[in-house]
């Protein structure tokens, strides 16, 4: 049923409430010039660096005698900065995978796709995915994952932290409300020492000690073993949102499965996780999102996501001097995309809230 | 009663079913686990065999040969790796308790300005906060760092207050002198903080027994900051050092190396924005009744917010703020990517040098898990004390 929305003002009327506010007071005038004061004390250089003295297209010479900041750069290393090192005439390849990445997402952001057939589509393209971007098969040339690099691979350890470690992160939020006291107990120290511990430790794990732990004559990948580090990683902290929910859930929904002679398997999968898993998921939104961010920190280890490609990319001897406008530039990727995300969790949060509540 | 009965009389062969069936799930578990263990023990041993290493903690007594800029306790590369793991840590827990103070000032007053009632200063904090919590720490640190090196070279240092200095080599702040005097000050101090809080008990006892209320503020006050400052002052002072520039260099003072203060200020600005919405959202967690009801008993705005607002709000705030100091001590192990020889740093060190990597990551691991079990465990009692007490 749509609901009458109220008229909302016109802009200038809240345009004037704006500005009567600014002034309410001895005090708010006090805040006000403090304010305007700052922002006259920073933004008109920055405008001047950033736009005015600006150099947008050119060398690094043209952007030493401006002076200003040198966007040309940006411009200069925008495509290896999204696909790093990958060989020249197969960056379609990685190219490919982010647009089938980009449009699962936007996919995934509908409500009324929210099915089994969803699913089924990130199953097979996830690991479709990966034999695109390593070749090998169907007459693709096999790219060593050493080569892979920039937004490319941040998509790519973001994407399968999440997406194999779901169904962990599933198995350990049961686990941890199990009656079984062993299972109990393994699920709670695993995702306490996991959340104990920082994820630089997992990630060293993953690189120097795993070979260790593997028989002889077995190895794995370096960049498969940083996403087995992301995959517990996100799984602790996914178990935990999950957790939340299931404890959320009334105890007549637990009560009311089990008085109709459901098992475990069957009360869990069609009464209680399709609600728990629903009603986290603007949480689970929010975890994605620091997943994403911490994807960075796989600089420590050497590995060359977009920001270490970028940072590479400073070490340029004929674009030598650049660092504020990569770090820049940088931010505001990360900025669009996690803001955006985040936008997207409020509004879901909102739609989630039963009508007439606040 | 019913139900009861009713489960004790079900089928005995269902009981055992349940029974044998979480038996053989724990048992399969128990057996993977073990597997799990004695392979990864047997391969390692193999494989560390296979490069010449031998499992063991022995080279912790070796000399460690790594140079570390800053170390709160004598330190010299000849001395072992278990000395220099320590420093290690001592520089982890220097910047992590610094950090959580001060990323809960900032955060506190950020998430206060929220609120104003200025729109202009809630839209600026606003997307300040949006900007902070939007982007990757690993990126503000290095470009902190980036700042801290632009500063201008030692001769030409900033000076933003008397006595501080920044310069490329990072900050100069005065430095106290620890000597008999400061320690009668503190424990002078330590003697007028109990004797303030014994009078607020007695203050509060009074006014259940006669209703008559009286400020504690002015004795308390006497008592924290005349009372040492008195005695310091028959003392003679206490000496403070102030940094001093003679020649290439400052002299005395305290030292903050750029990197510690690039992590600091990184640390602090990330982790105050997150502060800020948790202090944001408790507070606005108490009811707007409550400001009215208490406005309406005649209470003033400092009472209200002490008295009504604030043991409400800390109730939503505690838990998610514990989980911030948490983050922040776990993410001061990013100090290795602007090479702060914080615990990590130097643990990765150790590696590189001695090829340990199993017991140095051990040894890590297992400092940050008691660390965050001491801090939620100080937390949770700070939290039970203002928990809801229900019947």
């Amino acid at each position: 049923m749509d609901r009458i929305a109220p008229a909302l003002p016109s802009f200038a009327v809240r345009a004037a409430g704006f500005a009567r506010a600014c002034v309410s007071g001895p005090v708010n005038i006090g805040i006000t010039v403090a304010v305007i004061a700052l922002l006259a004390w920073a933004v008109p250089p920055f405008v001047q660096w950033a736009v005015i003295d600006a150099t947008f297209s050119g060398n690094a010479q043209a952007c030493r005698a401006a002076g200003g900041a040198c966007w040309a750069f940006i411009r200069e290393k925008f495509w290896f900065s999204v696909f790093g090192l990958y060989p020249y005439e197969e960056r379609w390849r990685p190219a490919l995978m982010l647009v089938m990445l980009v449009a699962l997402v936007v996919v995934s952001t509908f409500r009324q796709f929210w099915n089994r057939n969803l699913l089924i589509a990130w199953a097979v393209a996830a690991p479709a995915m990966l034999l695109l971007m390593a070749g090998g098969v169907l007459g693709l040339t096999p790219v060593a994952t050493r080569l892979w690099g920039g937004m490319a691979v941040s998509g790519l350890i973001a994407v399968f932290g999440l997406a194999t470690g779901y169904p962990l992160a599933i198995l350990l939020a049961l686990g941890r409300r199990s009656d079984l006291p062993l299972v109990r107990w393994f699920s709670t120290a695993l995702i306490e020492v996991v959340r104990g511990v920082p994820l630089i430790s997992l990630l060293f794990m993953a690189a120097i000690m795993l070979p260790l732990f593997l028989p002889q004559g077995v190895s794995l990948d370096r960049l498969v073993r940083i996403i087995l580090a992301y995959t517990i990683f996100s799984a602790a902290y996914m178990a935990e949102v999950i957790r939340g929910g299931l404890q959320a859930m009334p105890r007549g929904q637990y009560e009311a499965a089990e008085a109709i002679g459901l098992s475990y398997g069957q009360r869990m999968r069609l009464v209680i996780l399709p609600q728990a898993l629903t009603i986290t998921i603007p949480a689970q939104v929010n975890t994605f999102i620091g997943l994403f961010k911490d994807t960075t920190l796989v600089v420590v280890i050497g590995v060359f996501d977009f920001f270490t490609t970028l940072r590479a990319a400073l070490g340029d001897p004929q674009w030598l001097g650049f660092p504020t406008e990569a770090y820049l530039y940088a931010a505001f990727v990360y900025f669009v995309l996690c803001f955006t995300m985040s936008r997207y969790s409020m509004r879901l949060e909102k739609s989630f809230k039963p009508e007439g509540a606040r | 009663m019913t139900t009861l009965t009713a489960r004790s009389a079900a089928p005995p062969a269902l009981q055992e079913r349940l029974l044998s069936r979480g038996v053989l799930i724990q048992g399969g578990l128990l057996l993977f686990v073990v597997w799990l263990g004695w392979s990864i023990v047997g391969n390692a041993q193999t494989n560390m065999a296979a490069r010449g290493l031998q499992f063991g903690f022995g080279f912790l007594d070796r000399p460690a040969g790594i140079p570390i800029g800053e170390a709160m306790v004598a330190y010299t590369p000849a001395n072992t790796y278990a000395r220099a793991l320590f420093v290690g840590l001592l520089n982890t827990l220097r910047v992590a308790i610094v950090g959580c103070i001060l990323c809960t000032i900032l955060g506190v007053l950020l998430g206060v300005a929220r609120l104003s009632s200025n729109p202009l200063l809630r839209v600026l904090v606003g997307g300040y906060i949006e900007v902070i919590r939007n982007t990757p720490l690993v990126l503000q640190l290095v470009f902190w760092h980036a700042i801290v090196l632009q500063m201008p070279p030692v001769r030409q240092a900033l000076s933003p207050l008397p006595g501080v200095f920044l310069s490329q080599r990072g900050m100069k702040i005065p430095g106290l002198i620890v000597d008999t005097t400061f320690w009668v000050m503190l424990a002078t101090l330590a003697a007028g903080i109990v004797g303030w809080i014994m009078l607020v008990r007695h203050e509060r006892a009074r006014q259940a027994a006669t209703g008559e209320r009286r400020s504690t503020l002015a004795k308390g006050l006497g008592l924290v900051i005349v009372l040492p400052g008195a005695v310091t002052a028959a003392l003679g002072g206490i000496a403070i050092e102030w940094p001093e520039l003679r020649g290439f260099n400052f002299q005395g003072g305290l030292t903050m190396s750029p990197e510690f203060v690039a992590l600091l200020v990184g640390l602090t600005v990330y982790t105050s924005a997150f502060v800020a919405e948790i202090v944001r959202g408790g507070i606005q967690s108490v009811a707007k009744g409550q400001w009215e009801a208490a406005h309406a008993l005649g209470l003033g705005p400092g009472r209200i917010m002490r008295l009504v607002i604030l043991p409400q709000a800390l109730r939503v705030i505690i838990p998610p703020q514990t989980s911030q100091y948490l983050n922040l001590t776990k993410n001061s192990s990013l100090a290795v990517v602007i090479g702060y020889p914080d615990l990590v740093s130097i643990a990765n060190t150790s590696i590189n040098q001695t090829g340990q990597a199993v017991e140095v990551i051990t040894i890590f691991m297992t400092v940050y898990l008691l660390i965050s079990l001491v801090t939620s465990a100080g937390m949770n009692a700070y939290n039970r004390s203002v928990a809801l007490r229900e019947r």
